[in-house]
């Protein structure tokens, strides 16, 4: 009974994900595409809870639909006369794109059927986790820990760069 | 069934429904407060007979005629965002109640059940992270309308509740490090002890910048006085909400004031004990009282902390004057950022000093 | 635990249905008499003229990124916090050395955009 509701949910979460990716893959309307991701990053963030990585739910919902959404919005919102924009791109050699993405289906699908995937029978009982990623962040996991700061540093002067723009 | 079960879905149905119904209860407090503070005539209308109950009749007065208002959906509004954005400024509002601890948890037939909707090991972040979503809802409807006040009434709500939700996360560090937890039940059970036995050991005593800092963003999150620019009726004529009415509109202050429950019942369980009763521990009082009046008396504790700081809210809505653009910008990246961010060095520091002295180290 | 969830997902559904029963239900008691001169957009009286639809100042943009950099900040910082206490007690000050470091590195971002007047909202062009 457990196992199935387990499953059962992970099929609606993962529905939500695909139905918000799809939409915004071939919606044509850019506001459209942009508020289908909501869906997507709830869809995913119900998927790591049910993989018990609670703390990273809570972290998908703050960031993604918390701050990047927000960011993308404002993005589309720039955007002149948003309302006739199309999405359409310039390039469309559909042949081309066909073979690129058929390629990388292929490799998607054969490194699934290659990692030999461990089948937990049963769960293993659901434990938070947060404790346990500060514990990694102050031990095994230092250095890249200090480097992600490196990289949101130069992040900062990016946004600087593009606000300087704005300025001049 | 599964008694844990059941109580599961009796405390999702009654804490939403105690939210939504402490709603009048707040517009009326508003309006008498008002009435007090600014020698204003307040709530004097609304009657049945010679019945008055002091403005009491007000908010159900404007429960009935939002229901019988007339829907309507601008020409030129977007006809999918504009409904769907006053839903996303609600649930969000009423997803992050599901965290706060009204009670320490009770027993009932040898299963130990959390007096909240869900007891979540990192309840805080959760909390931050839902109501995250809510930001979303307003840019919406500043942009749905298709309105040039509403617009800039939306932008100008985003920018401010993104800027203060990084103080707002920032200022409550100093709390986190000293607790060493993120679960809101757990915080509120870490501040029952006392200072040399008289001064209950609220965060607020431990944190009292924090505390500060966490009150200015949290009134700035709530978009209220002195900080409601987004609404700013002089300029925007309403903000983000010109074009709705009726029910939508309504919808809208639900979320407002279930917003400023959310951040009185947070600064409570983070800084004022949560559903402490001062000098008692759940255990004591248990043991003097019995289990279920055990119970009350903490709900009722918490129930008026929170009280108190919504009160607050409407006693600087109604004192304050409103602040420019800038100013508000400034004082959210200028002053109360690098403020918390000191102050959550300050607590490290000391919190080490402390550890040096006690001879840990 | 997964049981906690459960009860987010009722909550969540209960919303849903409290905002359909307001938004919908009570149509049946509701008049509709919708006329163009209702249905314009209030800009005080005026009629609109063209779209609201504009751009703006990409001022917003710039906040709304420099925001999500210290929010991932401070998602760094949660777990830090919770073991803090019991990092130091066994192994001494690093937590807090470490954390100053990561803090330091973006406290350096914050004193750049504030050096270059990017923190401010009123700017002098240059």
């Amino acid at each position: 009974m457990e196992a199935l509701f387990h499953v059962a949910t992970f099929y609606v979460f993962a529905a939500f994900a695909l139905a918000g990716a799809a939409i915004s893959a071939f919606s044509r309307r850019l506001v459209y595409c942009v508020f289908a991701l909501l869906l997507t990053f709830l869809g995913v963030a119900g998927l790591y809870v049910l993989l018990s990585a609670d703390f990273l739910a809570a972290v998908q919902v703050l960031l993604y639909a918390g701050g990047i959404l927000v960011l993308l919005i404002f993005g589309v919102m720039l955007t002149h006369e948003i309302a006739d924009v199309s999405t359409e791109a310039n390039f469309t050699d559909i042949k081309f794109g066909a073979v690129i993405s058929g390629i990388l289906w292929l490799l998607l699908v054969v490194y699934i059927c290659k990692v030999p995937w461990a089948v937990l029978d049963p769960l293993p009982p659901y434990a938070p986790t947060t404790r346990a990623i500060g514990l990694q962040f102050l031990g095994d996991y230092l250095v890249p820990f200090e480097y992600s700061s490196f990289v949101l540093l130069l992040v900062v002067l990016g946004a600087a760069t593009l606000a300087r723009k704005e300025v001049d | 069934m599964n008694i844990e079960y059941i109580a599961g879905i009796i405390k999702a149905v009654t804490i939403p429904v105690m939210a939504l119904n402490s709603i009048p209860l707040l517009v009326w407090m508003e309006r008498r407060g008002s009435a007090f503070i600014q020698n204003r005539h307040g709530p004097n209308r609304a009657n049945i007979g010679p019945i008055t109950l002091f403005g009491l009749l007000h908010p159900f007065a404007d429960a009935i005629k939002c229901v019988f208002k007339e829907p309507f959906r601008p020409t030129k509004a977007h006809p999918i965002f504009y409904p769907l954005a006053p839903a996303l400024v609600v649930v969000p509002a009423l997803l992050t109640l599901a965290v706060v601890p009204l009670a320490d948890h009770i027993f009932l037939m040898g299963a130990e059940i959390p007096m909240s909707v869900a007891e979540l090991e990192y309840g805080i972040v959760y909390m931050f992270a839902v109501s995250s979503i809510s930001v979303l809802g307003i840019t919406l409807a500043g942009w749905a309308s298709n309105n040039k006040f509403s617009l800039m009434g939306g932008l100008r709500s985003t920018a401010q509740m993104i800027s203060y939700e990084l103080s707002l996360g920032l200022s409550i560090f100093g709390a986190l490090l000293v607790y060493g937890s993120l679960n809101p039940n757990e915080i509120a059970r870490l501040q029952g002890e006392t200072f040399f036995g008289v001064i209950p050991a609220w965060g607020v005593l431990m944190q009292p910048l924090g505390f500060l800092l966490f009150l200015i963003a949290a009134f700035a999150e709530a978009n209220r006085n002195p900080f409601d620019l987004p609404e700013g009726e002089s300029e925007l004529v309403a903000g983000y909400h010109t074009e709705y009415g009726g029910m939508k509109f309504s919808m809208f202050m639900m979320g407002e004031y279930v917003a400023m429950v959310t951040l009185s019942a947070l600064t409570v369980t983070l800084f004022f004990g949560g559903w402490q009763v001062p000098w008692v521990t759940t255990e004591a009082l248990q043991a003097t009282v019995g289990q279920p009046l055990r119970v009350l008396c903490q709900f009722l504790a918490f129930a008026g902390k929170t009280l108190f700081f919504c009160w607050l809210f409407i006693w600087v809505r109604w004192t304050l004057p409103r602040f420019r653009y800038d100013q508000l910008m400034r004082l959210g990246w200028k002053v109360i950022l690098p403020l918390s961010i000191v102050n959550v060095f300050v607590t490290a520091l000391v919190l080490l000093g402390l550890g040096w002295m006690k001879g840990t180290l | 635990m997964l049981f906690d969830y459960l009860s987010v997902v009722v909550l969540l559904v209960l919303g849903l249905a409290n905002i359909f029963g307001m938004m919908v239900l009570p149509k049946l008691l509701r008049p509709h008499n919708p006329t163009a001169q209702k249905l314009v957009a209030y800009e005080c009286g005026e009629n609109p003229i063209g779209t609201s639809w504009l751009q703006y100042n990409v001022r917003f943009f710039v906040v709304a990124l420099v925001f999500i950099i210290f929010d991932m900040e401070i998602v760094f910082m949660f777990p830090w916090a919770v073991v803090f206490k019991e990092v130091y007690a066994t192994s001494g000050p690093l937590p807090l050395i470490e954390m100053a470091f990561f803090i330091a590195v973006l406290a350096v971002g914050l004193i750049y955009l504030w050096v270059e007047g990017l923190l401010d909202w009123i700017r002098t062009i240059r």
